[in-house]
């Protein structure tokens, strides 16, 4: 089963939410509708207390299954937590890491890195138990073991120099994604180049597909001597110019209204002019 | 010449396109027009930008064929046609460069052919025109600047900051840039609205 993010639902066909009705949704006997108002939730930042507090519960949820025994509401619910940006959810996603549904876990904790709280860091280690050899593909199941990918770049984000050793032997996992996502948390950790570096070459030796995904991870650490190699990578511009933006907005102070314009953040700049 | 075509269209491999695409731009010759535009929708990168640097250096000439045969079902191809008419920079392009801007469904057409509003050579229009063309081109980068993507608020500020050249037009974009600089949620658009004000 290929999960979906939910991202498919265009505005047109939605039925027409408000907050209020989103949130009654959430229990409404139609299950679809629950999905639904989940993801809708998230989707436009509804970030009222009651909208919380209804995600939170969706994420006991148990009359949501699918024949696989999967848990579609407390994906969604997770997933939008993540988006709200109200630690009060962190303690129902941290109990999520240990749900029975891959796809559970890997919202909860792509949530918990938005969140940043780093109250789970200690249940976000815990599912690196066993290293790379356990990191190995669920019989008849599309997916690894843990959520991997999530959980090191969650690590990485959250500068969880604690798990550096953990995370480091995943460079070497089979799964050229989570190669991906092991050096990009490495680079986060430690600040070396070597890292940064791992990614230019798979930007440049990858497919298509890895190429973007690597564009993303490039934005995402900001690792500006990549900034020639993003520009001049064989993928489209509009991921490109994402890229680019991640490494501009690392060269820019927190302080927005008021920030100078480094050298750099020229140089990122007219890297970004010449893909318009 | 007509060999030289041919050898377009009897390309195998997409490494011997592009060596028939160079060796047909190196030839100079305008009636190779219509021949590197249709490399434009062979979905071959490197031989498309090949074709627009010939087009481009062939310059207005080339102009007419570029607006009547830009692709409406192929948007990699149409990416390649704005940009080519954004960088000859003919004022003939105003009308299609300001459609694609407000209506394309591709971002990456709409990002060129906002760039390019800004840079066209408004000289070659007489006083008059110019100056309708130049208010047009204002009006519709002025516009775009509200565009909930943003990169297509940055590709606006691009053309905007090239516009702003023209003295009649540069007291409102200051006066947006301003605003930008307030309003804009997007670090990374605030922060290219300051390298236009600091040029």
């Amino acid at each position: 089963m290929i999960e979906t993010s939910g991202e498919e639902y265009s505005a047109q066909n939605a039925p027409n939410l408000t907050p209020e009705i989103a949130i009654a949704n959430l229990q409404s006997s139609d299950l679809s509708l629950r999905y639904y108002a989940a993801w809708w939730l998230g989707k436009f930042r509804v970030r009222q207390p009651e909208a919380i507090d209804a995600l939170i519960a969706a994420l006991e949820d148990e009359s949501d299954r699918t024949e696989l025994g999967g848990y579609p509401l407390r994906r969604n619910a997770a997933r939008a937590l993540g988006k709200l940006g109200n630690l009060k959810a962190v303690p129902g996603l941290i109990r999520c890491l240990e749900c029975a549904d891959f796809y559970v876990r890997e919202a909860a904790a792509q949530s918990l890195a938005m969140l940043g709280d780093k109250t789970a860091l200690p249940a976000l280690i815990k599912l690196l138990d066993g290293g790379v050899e356990a990191a190995v593909q669920v019989p008849g199941f599309p997916h690894l073991a843990q959520p991997y990918t999530a959980v090191i770049e969650a690590l990485g984000a959250m500068g969880a120099t604690e798990a550096t050793s953990l995370v480091q032997p995943f460079l070497k996992h089979s799964v050229p994604r989570l190669q991906c996502s092991a050096a990009r948390a490495m680079y986060q950790l430690t600040q070396d180049s070597i890292y940064g570096e791992l990614l230019v070459t798979t930007l440049a030796t990858g497919d298509l597909k890895m190429r973007r995904v690597v564009l993303g991870d490039l934005g995402a650490i900001g690792y500006l001597a990549a900034a020639e190699a993003i520009a001049q990578a064989q993928v489209e511009n509009s991921f490109k110019l994402i890229a680019l933006k991640g490494l501009l907005e690392y060269q820019l102070p927190q302080q927005s209204d008021t920030f100078g314009i480094s050298e750099q953040a020229i140089r990122v700049m007219n890297l970004m002019d010449s893909l318009l | 010449m007509d060999e030289l075509i041919r050898a377009i269209t009897v390309a195998d491999t997409p490494s011997q396109m592009v060596t028939a695409v160079k060796n047909l731009a190196a030839a100079k010759d305008p009636s190779a027009i219509p021949t590197l535009i249709a490399v434009f929708g062979y979905n071959n990168p490197e031989a498309a930008i090949v074709a627009a640097a010939a087009l481009t250096q062939l310059g207005e000439i080339a102009v007419p064929q570029l607006l009547d045969q830009i692709d409406d079902y192929n948007y990699g191809a149409r990416a390649y046609s704005i940009r080519t008419l954004a960088a000859i920079a003919d004022p003939l392009a105003l009308d299609i460069l300001i459609s694609t801007t407000l209506t394309d469904f591709a971002p990456s057409v709409r990002r060129a052919a906002a760039k390019g509003l800004g840079n066209l050579h408004w000289q070659k229009l007489d006083i008059s025109a110019s100056q309708i063309a130049i208010n047009r081109a204002l009006e519709t980068l002025l516009f775009i600047c509200e565009d909930t993507d943003w990169s297509i608020r940055y590709a606006a500020i691009v053309g905007l900051q090239a516009l702003a050249k023209v003295a009649i037009v540069q007291s409102p974009i200051l006066a947006k840039f301003q605003l930008m600089l307030t309003k804009d949620p997007e670090k990374a658009v605030r922060a290219r609205v300051q390298l236009a004000c600091s040029q």
